[in-house]
């Protein structure tokens, strides 16, 4: 590699505030622990989001691609100021959710992809992230997009949110939408909950290792395919 | 009047159906009742479908004429029944009154909808048609927002607790979880959607005081059952299950003019009517479908069909009374909470479970020794009521 040229392509690093791991009881009564990942858990973190290319519903091909993309940037250092949070349940990978630092005020959201669905997973996993630019980051707004009519009831309806006129979201697309600290102190008390400081066996059994369900689990987790089999 | 048997079931898994179109759905469930039956190449006189919303949900009318066409059934006589989320309920009825007046010999009812095609908010304010236009429908009022209401007034007169509402969805999940049928097959736990810090997002309130798993999901799918005289039934293979009595009343179309809010008038007199026609009691019932649309609808049906009295429903369902194994086990098949709520197979589908239970056909959620079961479709907010006794003969 030419490390000259390699230099000029790798975004300087701006360190980070870490996100502190926090547990959320989900409706079946399972413990979801959410918590930052680093850079070398990319590779495990790809296995759960390519089979969900080839699913066009709810837009989850093009979520899934971009999150790919995303993630494979920052592993190979082509994404400045960038982090990840994810939710495991038992160790399994139940949801990942990322975005970067655009300045130091401004938090840019990427994407949210629940790989188990129906539990607000997702929800919940967003609020953790709304949490991250805020209150650890330090961050004024994050600036929020949508590519799926769920996104888009989830964060900017369910949250309120602000349009911003006449700019545009990294992720291109439609008009965006920012998150204020006013916003998020008014949505903050019945949308973002979770437990700290994580129990040790907890945090140590989620650290040891991302499980990732197989591929057809992962396709009936995201369709309902098991029970097309009576048709 | 001609005693009429059901010889044939069959439904679709309920959920999301992205891939089939109504009639698609309707033509799958009518085929499997066909193959139930056995029905073979013997001509079907009649179809009677229930749906509610095919105009708005799906822009398609006519749709029991469409199923004709789509099954090669010509030339039989086709209606579509719409009677709000009573649709499928009617259709059965209408199929049982053809078949007892000796007009018809083997009629097919189905009942379905395909409500995931519009977003839920969209889906929310179809159902709100069956609402009064200029007194309920303006203000605001939604099924939610009327089951929120009623729910309040339930509480404070009769002391249900949202403890006692969570136990019914806790139930119904566990029930649809043995049903391969059901739309929602996960477990969930009073920790979860109750009592924990987090439930307020996992289960966040809709419409105070009911949440979001005190209602049944927006669900695409469809049932149906095939009809004819009883003394035909023995040509066919399976247990006769005949139709012992039916009753349908109506009440006020708005809440406010309701003597007493929490009085289900009209679930009443189709119960008493339907009892009444089946010369049974309550008390002999082995199984009920009842319409939980929302999880106090389970417990006050329960009272008003005459199973428990006024006030009781919640002690019942406290003793376990209402559990599979329990003395009268009500939604073994989840409900309309975890098997779904596609209006117009509502009706339809609750029926066809209760012949799968009367028939010992009903897998890990049979209810042992079943022979007598209730079903109860409740259209509105209870302003249209049906419902069936179904008995093995």
């Amino acid at each position: 590699m030419d490390m000259e040229i390699e230099a000029l392509l790798r975004p300087p690093a701006r360190t980070m505030a870490p996100y502190p791991a926090k547990v959320i009881t989900l409706a079946t009564g399972r413990r979801m622990v959410v918590r930052e990942v680093d850079r070398k858990d990319v590779p495990a973190l790809l296995k759960a989001v390519r089979p969900t290319l080839k699913i066009p519903r709810d837009y989850y091909d093009i979520v899934g691609a971009r999150l790919f993309a995303e993630l494979l940037g920052w592993y190979r250092y082509r994404v400045r100021d960038h982090y990840c949070i994810v939710g495991q349940v038992d160790g399994y990978l139940v949801g990942i959710v990322n975005g970067r630092m655009y300045t130091g005020e401004i938090g840019m959201s990427y994407h949210t992809l629940a790989i188990e669905r129906g539990l607000r997973i997702g929800a919940h996993l967003f609020a953790a992230k709304m949490e991250h630019h805020l209150e650890y980051l330090g961050q004024e707004e994050v600036w929020i997009t949508a590519e799926s009519p769920i996104g888009f009831r989830r964060w900017m309806i369910e949250y309120g949110l602000e349009l911003k006129e006449g700019m545009q979201h990294e992720l291109g697309g439609a008009g965006f939408y920012a998150l204020t600290k006013d916003i998020w102190n008014r949505a903050k008390p019945r949308l973002c909950v979770g437990d700290r400081p994580v129990a040790k066996e907890l945090m140590a059994k989620a650290q040891a290792e991302i499980k990732i369900a197989d591929e057809d689990a992962i396709m009936e987790q995201i369709l309902g395919a098991k029970r097309r089999q009576l048709k | 009047m001609r005693k009429v048997a059901i010889i044939g079931v069959g439904m679709i898994p309920f959920g999301r159906r992205d891939e089939d179109s109504l009639v698609d759905m309707l033509a799958y469930a009518a085929l499997n009742a066909m193959d139930d039956a056995g029905l073979g190449e013997r001509p079907i006189d009649a179809v009677y479908v229930g749906n509610m919303g095919a105009g708005l949900f799906n822009h398609q009318s006519a749709v029991a004429s469409a199923l004709v066409d789509r099954l090669n059934l010509l030339p039989a006589a086709a209606d579509t029944v719409e009677n709000g989320p009573a649709s499928g309920g009617s259709a059965i009825k209408n199929g049982v009154l053809a078949v007892a007046s000796g007009h018809f010999d083997l009629v097919l009812v189905a009942g379905g909808e395909k409500m995931r095609e519009v977003i839920g908010p969209r889906a929310t304010d179809i159902v709100a048609t069956m609402t009064h236009p200029q007194a309920e429908y303006i203000y605001g009022a939604t099924l939610p927002t009327m089951a929120g209401l009623f729910t309040r007034l339930y509480m404070k007169e009769y002391g249900v607790t949202s403890e006692h509402l969570a136990r019914v969805a806790i139930k119904n999940h566990r029930n649809g979880l043995l049903n391969p049928y059901a739309h929602i097959h996960a477990l969930i736990t009073m920790e979860g959607i109750l009592t924990s810090p987090h439930a307020i997002v996992n289960n966040p309130i809709v419409a105070d005081p009911i949440r979001l798993y005190d209602c049944c999901p927006v669900s695409d799918g469809a049932a149906a059952c095939l009809l004819c005289p009883a003394e035909m039934a023995r040509e066919f293979g399976k247990p006769a299950i005949v139709v012992a009595g039916f009753g349908q009343a109506t009440d006020t179309h708005t809440l406010q003019e309701r003597e007493d809010p929490t009085d289900l008038k009209a679930v009443r007199i189709a119960a008493q009517q339907a009892f009444e026609t089946a010369q049974l009691k309550p008390k002999d019932i082995d199984v009920a479908e009842l319409h939980d649309a929302f999880t106090i609808l389970e417990i006050a049906e329960s009272e008003h069909a005459g199973f428990f009295k006024k006030g009781e429903g919640a002690k019942a369902l406290d003793e376990g009374q209402t559990e599979i194994g329990g003395k009268l086990p009500i939604n073994p098949s989840g409900g309309l909470k975890a098997r779904g709520h596609p209006l117009g197979a509502t009706g339809v589908a609750q029926v066809v479970e209760l012949v799968w239970q009367l028939r010992g056909e009903a897998g890990e959620r049979q209810v042992k020794g079943a022979e007598k079961g209730f079903s109860l479709n409740f259209g509105g907010f209870g302003n249209n009521v049906v419902s069936f006794v179904l008995r093995r003969e």
